[in-house]
């Protein structure tokens, strides 16, 4: 006999403005099987889930329906107090009358009249609910950051100082990410490697961590706590135990013209080479694209020169393999290609660069060693025309634009309002003598001292700030940009001839982050950027059980917020590695194995590899044995979406709790 | 129907898409021959103070360069609202803003028929 329960909450007003939450409490008692039906303010609410469990014990009930929100929110709420008061978690049941029903529904009459029917249907439901025992599944101790930028280096940082193993890979020769190209740094103008460099260095000391720089992530497989996951190292060809980074040979290496991507282009390095002195690891790389010896079989110098011993030309790609309980994504962001922003004129001259570049321009381990220089005169630095007297930055370039702009980008990048004030005031600082323009559409420097900082630029150092928009840059012959912008204000249209134009280029996640996302099976929004499991409640997590996200990945931010977030992916991450077990989920693919024809539909669809197939003997009527090939479920794999029971033209799959048979009871009783 | 509806109709633009950065007239060659200048064009109309538009000889100075519809960040358009309000305004009754008698002297051997073509279609009923 079925002894059910019906609870309707009337969330405040979310539902009880447009649901009759009292109509819906009476009509359950019309359905066969339910014993109590009720009524209350806040289901949720300590007194809510006491009102269940108290009717629970008295009515002795077989089954809970609550009419409530989504069982996103609350299902495991309610399912916990069921528990308590001695029903298995399994024989309860939400009907989603608020995000399905009274958020959607503007009059009385329908709203009530849908959850009615949405009661009925999770009446039907409970009936053939069976009590379920989640499995457990062992949790492996160690976890994995993909990105080596700040966000990954803090997050490895933390999880190793909880004293959980941590692996970094990070596809370039070093970690440090972008913030190792950037001079100094908001709002406080301290100098980025001195305050990265000690963390990397931290990275590589700590016996907890282990860096596989160079390196990719090649495919994952498993879930959480229990992750496979390949790792191809690329050929670096040194080895990496023996260099000691002492650059012999990159002394002499005769191949000097390779574009070098740490000075994003402004100047050359040879094809072995270090990225920068702060690099971790601290070994070189050579560049196969370039190297002589690699691509015609002549030179080899810098082997003759290596006191250790450790070039070794004929290295190859190796692939390892290791087991990890949770993953982080860190892959960061690059600034999109502006080549197509013609008007502009970043393609038509040297002098138009994007913020980025300025950074390097403006580093002391730049291509000018730190003096502000028109780039077309970096090869004649000390030309007195070299330096730059006026200076234009334009902001926004590729953000907050639509689609009619092909590569640009809906969203604000959010950082570049405040490294333009940077850059701004940097540049009055060390050179009074220059003119230094900044067209803004917005500012946007919310942010602790933030605002502070820009109003600084402007009323100390002296920054024009003109509302409006750059239109056209046009390279004159006289070497000079002409800038033709808008001043909003004074409604007129300004002609500036500058030195120098920088452009704060929109940010976008890394290329790579699409594929990342697959293999992990992490949802990504339309820009690429990683989606948290809630964009309020559940900021660091992926959707996917066990995948945390850190930094630019997740959506544009800066160095505080960044490290920020790193720390709370951290948390989450170590809050599985204290476990042993973890509790899986009993709502798994089962097959009928007397009704599965081996047919493979099911495997080609399972996302998560759960799926295996195995020759078992079957006693035949005639008393004969047959040997057919049937499909098994790997519960501590499966993860219940239900991919391999729609796929099965036998019907021989089907989900525990949520049985075709109970699908088609809640069909049935919403068209009845 | 009233002005503001008649040229958002003609031009197919919707006014409030613009986020007043100014790009369009940064970007417009005709800058300093207009009084209203596009940007304003886009909020005037949006704002629904069309008169000064119908007046203002700005509409005459537009070239049709379509560089303010290239460059707007926002996908505005705004030549295609200088040319509503254009179209609004010489639709208006005695509008002409060129008259047949006036051309001869315009006119000189390179001028090319298309231009006096165009000429009438967009400045005259
Ligand atoms: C011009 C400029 C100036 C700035 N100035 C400031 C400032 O003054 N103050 C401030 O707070 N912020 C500043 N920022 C913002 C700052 O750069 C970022 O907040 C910060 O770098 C984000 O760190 P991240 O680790 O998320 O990303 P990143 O620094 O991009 O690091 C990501 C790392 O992941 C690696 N990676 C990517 N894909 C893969 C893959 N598939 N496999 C392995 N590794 C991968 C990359 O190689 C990189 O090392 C500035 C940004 C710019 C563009
Ligand atoms: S072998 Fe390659 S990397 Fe070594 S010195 Fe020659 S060109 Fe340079
Ligand atoms: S942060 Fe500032 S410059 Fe960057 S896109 Fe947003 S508003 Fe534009
Ligand atoms: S189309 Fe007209 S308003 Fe637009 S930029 Fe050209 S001249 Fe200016
Ligand atoms: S360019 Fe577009 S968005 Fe910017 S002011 Fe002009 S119409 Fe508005």
């Amino acid at each position: 006999m079925h002894r059910i329960g019906v609870f309707v909450c009337h969330c405040g007003t979310n539902i009880a403005a447009t649901v009759d939450v009292k109509a819906v409490a009476e009509a359950a008692l019309n359905e066969t099987g339910v014993v109590f039906s009720a009524d209350y303010q806040y289901m949720c609410s300590e007194a809510g889930q006491t009102l269940v469990q108290d009717t629970i014990k008295e009515h002795k009930l077989t089954g809970v329906v609550v009419c409530s929100c989504s069982p996103r929110m609350h299902e495991a709420t309610f399912r916990k107090a069921a528990a308590k008061a001695g029903l298995n978690s399994y024989m309860v049941e939400i009907a989603n009358i608020r995000e399905q029903c009274s958020w959607i529904h503007k009059d009385m009459m329908s709203g009530t009249e849908k959850a009615v029917i949405l009661m009925r249907a999770a009446v039907a439901k409970v009936k053939l609910n069976a009590p379920l025992t989640p499995g457990q599944t062992p949790v492996t101790k160690r976890a994995l950051v993909i990105g080596g930028g700040i966000a990954g280096i803090q997050t490895a940082l933390d999880i190793a100082e909880a004293g959980f193993d941590v692996d970094i890979v990070e596809k370039q020769p070093t970690i440090g990410g972008k913030m190792t190209q950037i001079d100094k740094t908001f709002p406080t103008l301290d100098c980025a490697s001195c305050i990265l460099t000690p963390k990397m260095v931290d990275c590589a000391q700590n016996e907890k961590i282990h860096i596989y720089s160079y390196s990719e992530v090649e495919s994952v497989t498993g879930f959480v706590g229990n992750f496979t996951v390949k790792i191809k190292r690329k050929a670096r060809y040194i080895d990496e135990k023996k260099c000691t980074g002492c650059g012999e040979c990159i002394e002499k290496c005769p191949m000097k013209k390779v574009p070098n991507e740490f000075n994003l282009g402004l100047d050359n390095r040879k094809a072995i080479y270090i990225p920068f002195a702060q690099a971790v690891p601290k070994v070189a790389t050579i560049d196969s694209n370039y190297c002589i010896k690699l691509k015609t079989g002549k030179c080899g110098l810098c082997s003759t020169v290596c006191g250790a011993g450790a070039i070794d030309y004929t290295q190859q790609d190796t692939i390892i393999e290791e087991k990890y309980g949770a993953i982080v994504a860190a892959t960061g962001y690059n600034p999109i290609n502006i080549e197509k922003f013609d008007e502009f004129a970043y393609s038509q001259s040297p002098d138009v660069i994007t913020s980025l570049e300025l950074e390097r321009l403006m580093n002391a381990a730049g291509p000018s060693n730190g003096t502000l220089v028109r780039p077309s005169y970096l090869s004649n630095q000390h030309d007195p025309e070299a330096h730059p007297h006026t200076i234009v930055f334009v902001q926004c370039v590729g953000s907050r634009s639509t689609e009619c702009r092909k590569g640009s980008k809906e969203y604000c990048s959010k950082i570049c309002c405040m490294y333009t004030a940077k850059h701004a005031m940097l540049i009055r600082e060390k050179y009074p003598d220059t003119d230094v323009y900044v067209f803004y559409i917005d500012v946007r420097t919310p942010g602790k001292l933030f605002d502070e900082f820009y109003r600084r630029a402007v009323e100390q150092y002296g920054v024009h700030y003109i509302k409006g928009m750059v239109g056209k840059v046009a390279p004159k012959a006289d070497g000079k940009l002409n800038v033709q912008a808008s001043d909003l204000i004074s409604n007129e249209q300004l002609h500036i001839d500058a030195d120098l134009v920088v452009l704060a280029t929109a940010i976008e996640p890394d290329k790579s982050a699409r594929s990342i996302g697959t293999m992990l099976t992490a949802s990504m929004d339309t820009n690429d950027f990683f989606t948290e499991a809630h964009p309020k409640l559940r900021p660091v997590e992926s959707p996917t059980a066990g995948v945390f996200l850190s930094g630019v990945a997740q959506g544009p931010k800066d160095i505080p917020e960044t490290v920020t977030q790193a720390s709370a992916a951290a948390a989450k991450v170590i809050g599985i590695l204290v476990k042993d077990q973890l509790t899986g989920n009993p709502c798994v693919a089962h097959s009928d194995e007397l009704m599965c024809n081996g047919c493979s539909a099911c495997e080609k669809v399972c996302p998560y590899g759960a799926i295996t197939y195995s020759d078992k003997e079957f006693r035949q009527p005639d008393r004969t044995v047959a040997i057919r090939r049937v499909a098994s479920v790997n519960p501590a794999v499966c993860q219940g979406c239900g991919a391999c029971t729609v796929a099965c033209p036998s019907g021989a799959m089907d989900l525990k709790g949520f049985s075709n048979q109970q699908i088609m009871a809640e069909v049935d009783a919403i068209c009845r | 129907m009233d002005k503001r509806e008649e040229i958002l109709l003609i031009s197919g633009v919707d006014p409030k898409k613009c986020m007043r950065c100014g790009k369009c007239s940064a970007t417009c060659p005709s800058y300093d021959e207009m009084e209203y200048h596009p940007h304003q064009f886009v909020y005037m109309v949006e704002t629904g103070n069309i008169e000064p538009l119908l007046e203002s000889k700005s509409l005459y100075k537009c070239l049709s360069c379509f560089a303010c519809i290239e460059r707007c960040p926002r996908d505005v358009e705004p030549a295609k609202l200088v040319e509503a309000v254009r179209l609004c305004a010489i639709r208006q009754k005695g509008a002409n803003h060129i008259k047949a008698e006036d051309v001869p002297e315009l006119v000189d051997e390179d001028t090319p028929q298309q231009l006096l073509m165009s000429v009438f279609r967009k400045y005259s009923k």
